[in-house]
């Protein structure tokens, strides 16, 4: 009786809710540690990312005029469906060289950190709104209102708690994401856009790109419809860059350095907070 | 050309044959239906038929102090143990097998309590499993909701519900509590215990360990079995005024915290620069929504002066158009109201409005043969004085007054010892902002009326309670600030 | 007569005017109630083809089928009229001879209404030569939306006047007002001006006809009766493909206005799929099976 032969995996780009190989055709070798294994990885380009941009900014304002309690629906959705594909999960990060014992943790957290977020998905408004009390006959109130496109360059070191830890509060605060996922682990980001595919997160609201940091790091700092860029990472040239480049359209910067993601205090409400504006509305009181 | 035609609604009845009841229910005690010491029962009927839909287990002293024992134990050994993320989870188990079973939550709302199935399908059964929803992911987030000071669960609370939304009533009571890490006995109404020996299935299926919820049946003296008992850290009540005092008498000098959401006789003023025909239907949704079995249902019109005619004449027609009937039929508007003894108080007052000198209105609707039936019912020429005016009816009857300034409606608004609720309709932005902040209720609509989320805080002034229940104020009620 | 904005305008509230929608759009029609509100839906349409390549052909092919809905079911109703563009009315007069079907005829520079009032008099005059039943004209938009009411309500005037018996139509095209206060504003200048029904758009805009919309202009009617004893008729136009739609337009009617206007004297659908998927509807009620398309003529 002869072998079957399996169906090998092709990792594409996952934007506007689509899984469209990088258009400039080219591809990255990614191989594990002991060289058994060998996938191509699409080396993203510069219009790649524009490709995401626009849908980026297409789908971000129905995400964020969604009420509150449905954006939490869908985080806990993308938890659920994650939960069920743990074990493909588990194969991808041991051939990404860690242990059964450690792959196990970085999948419940991803998955708690999840439905961390989905639960502050209708609460941070309350904790971060006010009511001011002015010294005038007005109303004076304050609310967080979501930034917009996000363009995000993941954690190198983590290829799926980092990635979710990124992700989530930002789009808990109905923003949009582009992400470029980590160069040295890609396989779980792609994996990760079909959890999301099948979790009712609506086209365009994540976006997720693979390739080398330093062709796209120009780009993702440097377009001029970005509204915040989140740099992870430690080296100071590229920190430079996505900084000197923030500049040129005032985008808001958030950098995080190399951290041990599994650490509880990576989860907060001030990291979507990072990513919103703050709202000032007056209106008189009177008849 | 042709000749206009009456056109009338076919019946619409929502399909019953998808449900699971069981005939007789026992009490949910540690994890488990048991039945009680005593081995009574009492019937639970269908107020649209008079007809039994089951029994339910009666408890006794006995059996209270097995439900709070039960929950003290899960309470020390287990609840407060655990990581309180998956306290969250266990909540947000609830959540989702909810809204899976809704259909079969609604229905049997509808039989047991009388409510239109519209009303439970559409806003009882998703208020009640959002409710857990967003509760759920405060488990884990408390140290964010008090500034400076760190919130510790109370241990075990007693909770009593009314029958006027019942499965709504219980997950207000149960997700902060849960939420916080205290565990629970629950006390439903004695005439709707159905849904809520329903969630303790749910809760069997999600897996909470075993005492965390108890649910027990039984009516006054059963409630006051559960309040006087010693082993109880705090009370959680909704119901009316009265027996709402008798708690606070019964819990004084025990060291016992409770909250309480009591009686309601809410004003809702109409000004002449509203938007009228939706201030109409919000007329609508403020008393004859739910029967008028709302706490917080606008039972006091306010009309101004000028648009009284108007109002009032659109009004009458708008009831002309409500279908009272058969709870279970999907164009129902109006349902069955809870009980005898209710439709007897109801009826009493509007005899007593009519003696006291106020015209009546009343929808011509027919009314079905069996079952306890009540048409839309209005009131003019009554004023402050009136006891119909003053006390809570809690039935779809409307007490309708004129104004002439906004002075003069807010005096009235507050001349009242409820502070429950209160709404206000008008184009003008600053006068909302002037009107909310002058009347004395916890719960104002603007341009709109019983608008509910699990996010908004819900709660009285004076006579209508202590305490909130939604958003962050009800996560207050169940736990100790250090 | 000098239109003071402040006299008339009355503010809508559009949450609860939506939440008013949605409470009549839960009522559930089935059995017989269904059956008859399908059948009034029929009654009620007018089969309309304004495109810029309408043919004499085309035309005539679509007034054969307003009289010939289904000819293998038995009982079905005519439509209640044709709407067609100016130079088309007189091949459909001719068509539709003895059917008992009304021909209308839009006019008045639609669907921009961007010409002088002469030429769109003119139009109105020529139409009716042609043998119009009823006349669809749109309200000068622009003028509307700078707050020149006066204009508005002359415009209509004139074109009342010009109408003679003819059956008038404003067309408030509700989707360019964008307010509900905008549509209750126009729709009572309409009423107030001369027209016998007012309808809510020309179909080439989007949106056209939504419910709220159609509920604001139907609470007008119902003031506008109760003021004068008038009875004016209503006709959303556009995005009405569904029979579902159509039934839940009907309870609207009925809720708001009451019975009498469950009529086409006094409403109509202003669609061209409509027709079809009605008719698919009648037959599954009967027949127990839901249907194709391939088996309902298309012209």
């Amino acid at each position: 009786m002869s072998k079957r032969i399996d169906i090998q995996k092709t990792y594409k780009l996952f934007i506007g809710g689509k899984f469209p190989r990088t258009e400039s055709g080219r591809y990255i070798k990614w191989t594990d540690v002991k060289e058994t294994t060998v996938v191509n990885i699409c080396r993203g380009s510069r219009k790649d990312f524009r490709n995401a941009m626009v849908s980026a900014r297409g789908a971000v304002s129905g995400w964020s005029s969604r009420t509150a309690y449905n954006r939490a629906q869908i985080l806990y959705r993308i938890g659920e469906m994650l939960e069920g594909r743990k074990d493909q999960f588990m194969a991808e990060l041991t051939l990404q060289g860690l242990s059964k014992k450690q792959a196990e943790n970085e999948i419940s957290q991803s998955i708690d950190r999840l439905i961390y977020y989905a639960g502050w998905a209708d609460k941070f408004q309350q904790v971060f709104s006010r009511v001011n009390p002015v010294s005038l006959p007005y109303f004076n109130f304050t609310v967080p209102e979501a930034t917009g496109v996000v363009a995000a360059i993941a954690p190198d070191d983590s290829s799926l708690l980092g990635l979710v830890s990124i992700i989530a509060p930002v789009i808990a605060g109905g923003n949009s994401i582009v992400i470029l996922a980590s160069e040295s682990f890609p396989l779980c980001s792609i994996t990760f856009a079909e959890v999301l595919h099948s979790s009712d997160v609506p086209d365009g609201v994540v976006n997720i790109l693979t390739g080398y940091r330093n062709e796209l790091i120009e780009h993702f700092s440097s377009h001029m419809d970005v509204n915040a860029i989140i740099y992870c990472g430690d080296n100071s040239d590229d920190k430079k860059l996505v900084e000197t480049n923030a500049a040129l359209n005032v985008k808001h910067v958030i950098h995080f350095p190399n951290q041990d993601w599994a650490k509880n205090l990576h989860q907060s409400p001030y990291h979507i907070l990072k990513c919103q504006e703050t709202k000032t509305t007056w209106h008189p009181i009177g008849v | 050309m042709n000749k206009a035609q009456t056109w009338e609604y076919s019946p619409a009845p929502e399909s019953t044959d998808h449900i699971q009841l069981k005939d007789r229910y026992d009490l949910f005690i540690n994890g488990e239906f048991v039945p009680g010491v005593e081995g009574r029962y009492f019937d639970t009927i269908n107020p649209s038929n008079e007809e039994k839909i089951a029994e339910v287990a009666e408890a006794g002293k006995a059996d209270i102090d097995k439900a709070v024992s039960s929950a003290r134990k899960a309470y020390d050994k287990t609840w407060s143990k655990m990581l309180p993320k998956e306290r969250g989870k266990y909540i947000f188990r609830i959540a989702r097998l909810l809204q899976e079973s809704a259909r079969e939550f609604s229905v049997i709302e509808s039989m047991d309590g009388g409510k239109p199935i519209r009303e439970s399908r559409d806003v009882d059964i998703p208020l009640s499993s959002a409710h857990f929803f967003y509760y759920a992911g405060w488990a884990d987030k408390l140290e964010y909701a008090f500034p400076g000071r760190t919130a510790n669960p109370l241990g075990v609370a007693g909770q009593i519900i009314p029958w006027n939304f019942p499965l709504l009533m219980a997950a207000w009571k149960l997700a902060p509590a849960l939420a916080t890490g205290n565990t629970l006995v629950l006390k439903p109404a004695e005439t709707t215990p159905l849904t809520a020996m329903k969630l303790a299935e749910v809760i069997q299926e999600a897996d909470l360990p075993p005492g965390v919820v108890n649910i027990v049946n039984g009516a006054g003296e059963t409630g006051k079995f559960l309040v006087n008992h010693g082993d109880i850290d705090k009370i959680a009540f909704t119901g009316s005024t009265e027996v709402g005092k008798y708690i606070m008498k019964s819990v004084a000098g025990s060291g016992k915290k409770y909250t309480l959401e009591l009686g309601g006789k809410a004003a809702n003023i109409i000004f002449e620069d509203a938007a009228i025909d939706q201030a109409v239907e919000g007329i609508v949704n403020a008393i004859f929504f739910n029967q008028g079995h709302v706490c917080c249902a606008g039972s006091r019109l306010y009309v101004q002066e000028g648009v009284a005619e108007e109002i009032i004449s659109k009004l009458q027609k708008r009831m002309e158009s409500l279908i009272v009937g058969d709870p279970l039929d999907k164009n129902t508007d109006i349902g069955a109201i809870n009980s005898k003894m209710q439709l007897n108080k109801i009826k009493k007052y509007v005899k007593l409005g009519k003696d006291e000198g106020g015209t009546i209105y009343q929808s011509s609707c027919p009314l079905p043969e069996k079952g306890y039936w009540f048409a839309p019912t209005i009131f003019t020429d009554v004023s402050q004085s009136n006891r119909i005016v003053q006390e809570e009816i809690f039935g779809p009857v409307l007490a309708i007054q004129t104004f002439r300034t906004v002075d003069e409606v807010i005096l009235k608004a507050n001349n009242s010892p409820y502070g429950l609720s209160g709404g206000l309709w008008t184009d003008k932005g600053s006068k909302i902002f002037k009107v909310t902040q002058d009347i004395r209720a916890g719960v104002i609509w603007a341009n709109t009326f019983n608008k509910f989320d699990p996010a908004s805080p819900f709660g009285g002034y004076k006579e209508s309670g202590v305490g909130s229940e939604g958003g962050i104020e009800g996560l207050s009620g169940y736990v100790n600030l250090v | 007569m000098f239109l003071d904005k402040l006299l008339y305008a009355k503010p809508i509230d559009q949450i609860g005017a939506q939440e008013r929608v949605t409470r009549l759009f839960s009522r559930s029609i089935k059995k017989d109630s269904k059956v008859q509100a399908l059948h009034l839906a029929l009654s009620m349409i007018d089969l309309t083809t304004l495109e810029g390549k309408d043919s004499p052909g085309k035309v005539k092919q679509l007034c054969y089928k307003a009289s010939h809905l289904h000819d293998s079911f038995p009982g079905l109703p005519n439509v209640a009229a044709i709407c067609v563009y100016p130079t088309m009315v007189a091949i459909a007069k001719k068509a539709l001879a003895g059917t008992g079907i009304k021909v209308a005829s839009v006019a008045t520079a639609f669907p921009s209404g961007m010409a002088d009032m002469h030429a769109k008099l003119d139009e109105v005059k020529s139409v009716i030569d042609a043998g119009a039943d009823e006349v669809d004209m749109v309200i000068s938009r622009g003028k509307f939306l700078r707050g020149d009411y006066q204009y508005v309500s002359d415009e209509i005037a004139q074109v009342k006047d010009a109408c003679g018996e003819t059956h008038l139509k404003v067309i408030l095209e509700t989707g360019e007002l964008v307010t509900l206060d905008n549509v209750r504003l126009a729709s009572d200048i309409a009423m107030e001006s001369g027209a016998d029904f007012i309808k809510t758009s020309t179909g080439k805009v989007s949106p056209a006809a939504t419910p709220p919309v159609v509920l604001t202009m139907l609470e007008a009617i119902r003031d506008f009766q109760t003021k004068t004893g008038k009875k004016i008729g209503m006709k959303p136009a556009g995005g009405i493909g569904q029979a579902k739609q159509a039934i839940q337009y009907l309870v609207m009617i009925k809720e708001t206005l009451g019975h009498d206007w469950l009529s086409p004297d006094l409403f109509r659908f202003g669609a061209s799929s409509l027709a079809n998927d009605v008719l698919m509807q009648i037959v599954k009620q009967t027949t127990g099976q839901y249907q194709s398309k391939d088996y309902f003529s298309i012209d």
